[in-house]
C-alpha cells in the first residue's frame, strides 16, 4: 500500500508535473460520493473524527438523495515511488440537466474514474457523460464499484465497459468505496496514467471557471482551473466574456476546507473570491485573466445557460408573494442558470413563471425553495419553448401555454432532443411503444452486451418534460435510464387546448400538444376538474376547446343540498366552528367567473402522477 | 332577560349504531363506570349548577341520550324531581325524554308521567327492516305503533324521529316510513339526514366501499317528497329538521337552543349555554365522576361569544327557522347584504315577501341550501 504523503506539495509552486487533475464519472447511486469520502480518509486530509458520510455534498438535497448539484474541487497530497503528487479531484454535477457544467468540470480535467456500480453496470447518464470525456480526450480509468455486494457482477461489467473504452477486461480496477479496497491502488494508477497538465508559465494568466458557488458568508466562490500562467492575491483579475474587473481577495484550495495560498500555477485548481455577489458576475465557463498582463484569447467552449423547461411557480397562500419574490432573488446568487419573470394566473393567483436547464433543475429549485423559505408552492405542468409563426409572418415565442397566440398559425417550432435509452433487453418492447406513444422516431438500436440494449430516439422535448421518465421506470421496473441532448427545433402539428369553466378559461390548464393528443387531452382534464370541483348552486359547464372548437364537455351538476341537518343536543359551538372552518375555506377559493374553486382542485389537477413527491414530503 | 333549560344527557346504551358518534358508551366502553352511579353525580352536578346560576324557573326539561330509558323510570323521576325541586318548574313547561321503542312499556311510561313527564320523542329512525339494518338499530318497528298509541293514550305529547339517506335507502323505503309514522298520528316528526361522521362504522363501511355513500339529491328528492307529504298531512315545518302539528306542539326545548335561551346540559359530554358563556362537560362518565368528586363544575372549553359571535349565532340559527331572521341582524354583520339578497330572493331561494318585511326566510329549495344562504347573506 502506498503511504500518506508525509509532506504536502505547496500549492502555487507546484510543478505541473506533479499534478494530476482527475474527475469521477458515475451515475446516481453508484457510489462516487461514497468513493470520494475513501479517498479523503486515505489521503489524510480528513481525519476520521471528522468524517461524515458525502463529506463533500453541501447542500441537504444533495446528501439526502445522494446526488451532486454543483461540483467540487479537493486538492489531496499522495504519494508514489517516493514522489510527492498534488491530485486534484474534480466533483462532477451527474445529471442530464447539468450538462454544460459537466462539459466544464471535464475540461478542466486530464483523466476521468469511470465509476459503474458493479450490480448495474452502466446507465445512460454515464454513458453521456462518457462520450463528453472522450471527446475531452481525457484519459478513462475504469472502475467497478461495490465489488463487496453480493450481486455484484464484476466479470459481467469489466467486459461490457472494455467493449465500450476498449482494452482489456483485465485492467478495470475493482473497488469499494464502503470498505475502501482498491482506493489506494486507484489513486497509484491515477498517478500513472493521468497526464500532467501542460501550460505556459510565462504566459498571460488565463484560468477557466468550472464552477461558481453563492456563500452566504464569503459571497461568490469560484472554482477555477489555471491553464497559463499564474494569479495572486490582491491582484485585479477581468472576466473575459463579460470585461468585469474584480479584485482577487482571496485565493485558495480546497483541502477539502478552505485553505489561503500565495496563488495558483499552472496546472492547478483552487478557487478565488472577488467579493461579488451574484454567481452571474463569474460564470461557468468564463475565462479569469489578468488586467496588468491580460490574455487576448479566450478559452474554447463558454456557453450561456439556455432555460430549458419553463413552469409557472405560485405560493399556496398568496400573501406569499413577496417572500416568494425574495426568495428566487437569493435562490439566484447561487443559480446562474435561473430565470423568472412575474406572472398571474386567474387560477392560481400572482406568481413567477420560471426557466430551468431541465427537470430536475425544476424539482431542486422548488424543493429549495420549500425547504430553505419555509414556502408551499404549487408548480404548473412543465412546458417548453415553441417559437410560432403567424400567417402575417410575425414570429413569437411562447414559454407559457397561455400565451399562445390565436389567429392564424403557419407553423410552430418545437425542441427536440435525442434521447438515449439504455435498458435490460427484456424491455426494448415497452420502451419503443412509450417512445412511439410520444412521437419518438428511432434513431438506433445497439446491443452494448448480452442483454443490455441502448436506445437512440428523437423526441419532441415536450414528451419527455412532463411524466415520461417516470414512466420509462415503472416500464422497465426501474432498469432502464435515460439521458438526453437537445438537437434543435422541428415543426410540429400543435394546437393549445384551453380548459373553459362556464365559459371561462383557466389559464392554468392550458397546454400545447399535438394534434392527435388533445382530444385524449381535453377529456382528461374536464374529468379530472368534474371529479374536483365541488358542486355549485348552479349548473357549471366544463369544456376543453382548440380555438372556438370544443373537442371535450362535462358538467358539474347543480348542487341541491348544502345544509347541516342538525345541531347536535345543543352543540351549537360545533356548527359555529363548522362556519369558521367554512369562512377559512373561503379564503383559499378561487373564483374563475362566477364559479368558486378551492385552490386544493387546481393543485390536486395539476399535481397528477405525483404520488412520489407527496410520499417524500408525508415522510 | 333569556329562559332557562335543563337537558339531561344519559350516556348510556345497549349496543352502538353504526352511524352514531354521540357521547354514549355501552357496557364495556364505561371502563367501571357504574351505571347505578349516575343519578347521584347528576345531583351532585345540579348541586354546583344551582350555586352557579341560582334558583331560576325552569321552562322546559329535556332527556336525551344515549338511551335514557336505560335507566329505571324511577331514576328518571328521581333526576326530574331533583331538578325541580332545586329550580321549580314552569307552569306547563315541556318535560320530555327520548325514547327507545324497545325499552318502554306500560307500566314505564306511566311511571314518567306519574313523575312530571309528559312529552316522549320516540327514536323511530325508519319502518323498513332493511334500513334499520343498515343503521345498526335493533329495536322491532311494530313497537314503535304501539307505543306512540300507547303514550298517547296516557296523555303525552308524541314525537317521533326519522333518518334518511341510509346508504341504500330507497325513495320507495323512505316514503314506507313516513308512511308509517303518520298513521301513528304523533304531534310532531322529526327527520334528519344522515351524516357520515367520521370514525363510525358506517363511515368505515362506506371508505371500504362495502356500502355506497349517500347520494345528495336522493337526500334532496326525500327532503322535497317529505315536506310536501307532511303538510299534506297537516304538519307544517318550523325549523329545517321539525314539523308539528300546530305551533303548541312545536319543541320548546329545542326552540329554546335555536333561540339563543340559557339552558343548563347536565351529564358527560352535555353542552350549556349560560349568560353569554358556551361549554360542555368533559365525555367519559368517569372524568365526570371525578371532577364531581372534587367538588368542581364537570367542564371543558369553556368560551365567552363576543358580541359578533352572537350575532352569527343568531344568524345561523335564526335562518333555520321558518320565523327565519331579522335583516337588521344580517346587516350589522354584513353592511353589503343588500345585493346578495336581493339575488338570493331571484334565486327563490329566500321568500321575497318575507325579505320586503325585514326578514329573511327560506323557500323550499333554499331550506336545502342553507348553509349556502347563511354564507352568501353573510358574505363569506
Amino acid at each position: 500500500m502506498s503511504p500518506r504523503a508525509k509532506n504536502r506539495l505547496e500549492p502555487a509552486k507546484t510543478n505541473p508535473d506533479f499534478i494530476r487533475n482527475f474527475c469521477i464519472i458515475a451515475h446516481i447511486d453508484h457510489g462516487k460520493s461514497t468513493l470520494a469520502d475513501r479517498m479523503l480518509q486515505l489521503t489524510g486530509i480528513v481525519d476520521d473524527r471528522s468524517m461524515r458520510a458525502q463529506y463533500l455534498d453541501r447542500m441537504d438535497i444533495e446528501r439526502e438523495r445522494g446526488i451532486t448539484i454543483k461540483s467540487q474541487a479537493v486538492r489531496m497530497p499522495w504519494e508514489l515511488e517516493g514522489q510527492t503528487y498534488a491530485l486534484n479531484m474534480i466533483d462532477t454535477p451527474g445529471h442530464v440537466d447539468f450538462t454544460y457544467e459537466v462539459s466544464r468540470s471535464l475540461a478542466a480535467c486530464e483523466g476521468a474514474v469511470l465509476l459503474v456500480d458493479a450490480a448495474q453496470g452502466i446507465e445512460a447518464q454515464t454513458l453521456a457523460n462518457l462520450y463528453l470525456a472522450m471527446e475531452n480526450d481525457l484519459e478513462i480509468i475504469p472502475v467497478l464499484n461495490k465489488i463487496d455486494l453480493p450481486a455484484a457482477q464484476p466479470e459481467k461489467y469489466a467486459e461490457e465497459l472494455a467493449n465500450l473504452i476498449g482494452g482489456d477486461p483485465a485492467d478495470c480496477l475493482r473497488v469499494s468505496g464502503k470498505t475502501g479496497i482498491g482506493v489506494d491502488e486507484l489513486l497509484d494508477k491515477i498517478i500513472r496514467t493521468v497526464p500532467a497538465p501542460v501550460g505556459d508559465p510565462n504566459a498571460p494568466a488565463r484560468a477557466m471557471i468550472f464552477d461558481s458557488v453563492y456563500d452566504s458568508y464569503r459571497g461568490v466562490v469560484t472554482y477555477v482551473r489555471m491553464i497559463d500562467g499564474h494569479l495572486a492575491p490582491r491582484e485585479r483579475i477581468q472576466m473575459m466574456s463579460t470585461r468585469a474587473v474584480h479584485e482577487a481577495l482571496e485565493i485558495g484550495v480546497s483541502s477539502p476546507e478552505p485553505e489561503v495560498t500565495k496563488g495558483l500555477g499552472v496546472g492547478e485548481v483552487g478557487y478565488l473570491i472577488t467579493g461579488v455577489k451574484d454567481v452571474r458576475q463569474s460564470k461557468v465557463g468564463d475565462t479569469v485573466t489578468t488586467v496588468a498582463k491580460p490574455a487576448t484569447e479566450a478559452l474554447k467552449g463558454y456557453s450561456e445557460p439556455l432555460p430549458m423547461v419553463f413552469s409557472g411557480i405560485y405560493p399556496i397562500d398568496g400573501s406569499d408573494y413577496p417572500n416568494l419574490r425574495d426568495a428566487l432573488d437569493k435562490l439566484k446568487l447561487s443559480d446562474a442558470a435561473l430565470v423568472y419573470e412575474p406572472e398571474t394566473s386567474v387560477a392560481l393567483g400572482f406568481g413567477f413563471r420560471c426557466g430551468f436547464l431541465g427537470l430536475l433543475h425544476l424539482e431542486i429549485v422548488t424543493e429549495r425553495l420549500e425547504r430553505e423559505f419555509g414556502l408551499d408552492l404549487i408548480a404548473t405542468a412543465p412546458s417548453v419553448v415553441y417559437e410560432v409563426t403567424m400567417d402575417d409572418g410575425r414570429e413569437i415565442t411562447v414559454t407559457n401555454p397561455s400565451e399562445f397566440p390565436t389567429g392564424k398559425v403557419k407553423k410552430v417550432l418545437e425542441p427536440m432532443v435525442r434521447a438515449t435509452i439504455l435498458s435490460p433487453k427484456d424491455y426494448v418492447g415497452v420502451i419503443m411503444e412509450l417512445c412511439q406513444g410520444r412521437r419518438g422516431v428511432m434513431v438506433d438500436m445497439q446491443y452494448l452486451g448480452e442483454d443490455r440494449v441502448q436506445l437512440r430516439y428523437t423526441l419532441p422535448l415536450a414528451e419527455i418534460v412532463f411524466d415520461f421518465f417516470d414512466q420509462l421506470k415503472s416500464k422497465t421496473q426501474g432498469y432502464g435510464s435515460l439521458d438526453y441532448e437537445e438537437v434543435g427545433l422541428a415543426e410540429g402539428d400543435l394546437v393549445k387546448v384551453d380548459i373553459l369553466l362556464q365559459g371561462d378559461q383557466v389559464d392554468a390548464f392550458s397546454a400545447i400538444v399535438h394534434r392527435d393528443k388533445a382530444y385524449a387531452y381535453g377529456v382528461l382534464m374536464t374529468g379530472k376538474l368534474r371529479e374536483l370541483i365541488p358542486r355549485q348552486q348552479f349548473e357549471v359547464p366544463i369544456q376543453a376547446a382548440v380555438g372556438a372548437r370544443i373537442i371535450a364537455r362535462e358538467s358539474i351538476r347543480a348542487m341541491r343540498k348544502d345544509v347541516l341537518a342538525k345541531c347536535y343536543g345543543g352543540d351549537i359551538s360545533r356548527k359555529r366552528k363548522l362556519l369558521e372552518k367554512q369562512k377559512e375555506g373561503k379564503k383559499r377559493m378561487k373564483m374563475v367567473g362566477r364559479v368558486e374553486v378551492p385552490q386544493e382542485a387546481f393543485i390536486a389537477a395539476l399535481s397528477n402522477g405525483d404520488e412520489k413527491k407527496a410520499d417524500k414530503k408525508g415522510k | 332577560m333569556p329562559t332557562f333549560h335543563a337537558y339531561v344527557h344519559v350516556p348510556f346504551c345497549r349496543v352502538r349504531c353504526g352511524y352514531c358518534d354521540f357521547n354514549t358508551y355501552t357496557a364495556t366502553e364505561l371502563n367501571g363506570y357504574p351505571q347505578t352511579a349516575f343519578l347521584s353525580h347528576l345531583r351532585s352536578e345540579i348541586a354546583l349548577s344551582l350555586v352557579q346560576v341560582g334558583r331560576r324557573e325552569l321552562e322546559t326539561v329535556f332527556f336525551g341520550g344515549g338511551t335514557p330509558t336505560l335507566l329505571p323510570a324511577t331514576e328518571l323521576v328521581e333526576a326530574l324531581s331533583i331538578l325541580i325541586e332545586s329550580f321549580g318548574l314552569a307552569e306547563g313547561a315541556d318535560v320530555t325524554t327520548e325514547a327507545n321503542p324497545d325499552t318502554v312499556d306500560e307500566a314505564y311510561l306511566l311511571a314518567l308521567r306519574d313523575g312530571g313527564f309528559n312529552r316522549i320523542s320516540f327514536g323511530m329512525q325508519s319502518a323498513v327492516p332493511e334500513v334499520l339494518a343498515i343503521l345498526d338499530r335493533t329495536h322491532n318497528p311494530d313497537s314503535v305503533a304501539k307505543n306512540v298509541t300507547l303514550a298517547k293514550r296516557l296523555g303525552f305529547q308524541t314525537s317521533v324521529d326519522l333518518i334518511y339517506g341510509a346508504p341504500g335507502e330507497t325513495m320507495g323505503q323512505w316514503q314506507e316510513s313516513v308512511e308509517a309514522a303518520l298513521g301513528m298520528n304523533p304531534d310532531h316528526i322529526s327527520a334528519y339526514a344522515l351524516i357520515i361522521e367520521p370514525g363510525t362504522k358506517l363511515a368505515r363501511q362506506i371508505a371500504s366501499g362495502e356500502r355506497p355513500s349517500p347520494d345528495e339529491d336522493l337526500q334532496a328528492d326525500k327532503y322535497e317528497w317529505l315536506d310536501s307529504r307532511l303538510a299534506a298531512a297537516g304538519y307544517s315545518w318550523y325549523e329545517l329538521s321539525n314539523w308539528s302539528r300546530s305551533s303548541e306542539n312545536a319543541s320548546r326545548h329545542n326552540m329554546a337552543y335555536w333561540e339563543g335561551q340559557d339552558w343548563w346540559g347536565f351529564g358527560p359530554g352535555a353542552h350549556s349555554h349560560v349568560s353569554g358563556k358556551r361549554w360542555s362537560n368533559v365525555k367519559h362518565p368517569s372524568n365526570y365522576a371525578a371532577l364531581l368528586g372534587e367538588n368542581s363544575i364537570p367542564s371543558t372549553d369553556l368560551e365567552e361569544l363576543s358580541e359578533t359571535e352572537q350575532l352569527e349565532e343568531r344568524a345561523m340559527l335564526g335562518l333555520r327557522l321558518r320565523t327565519g331572521l331579522d335583516l337588521d341582524v344580517v346587516r350589522k354583520l354584513n353592511p353589503r347584504s343588500s345585493k346578495p339578497i336581493s339575488e338570493l330572493v331571484a334565486e327563490e331561494l329566500l321568500d321575497g315577501r318575507q325579505a320586503l318585511l325585514g326578514r329573511a326566510v327560506l323557500t323550499l329549495k333554499g331550506r336545502l341550501l342553507a348553509d349556502l344562504v347563511l354564507r352568501k347573506v353573510l358574505g363569506l
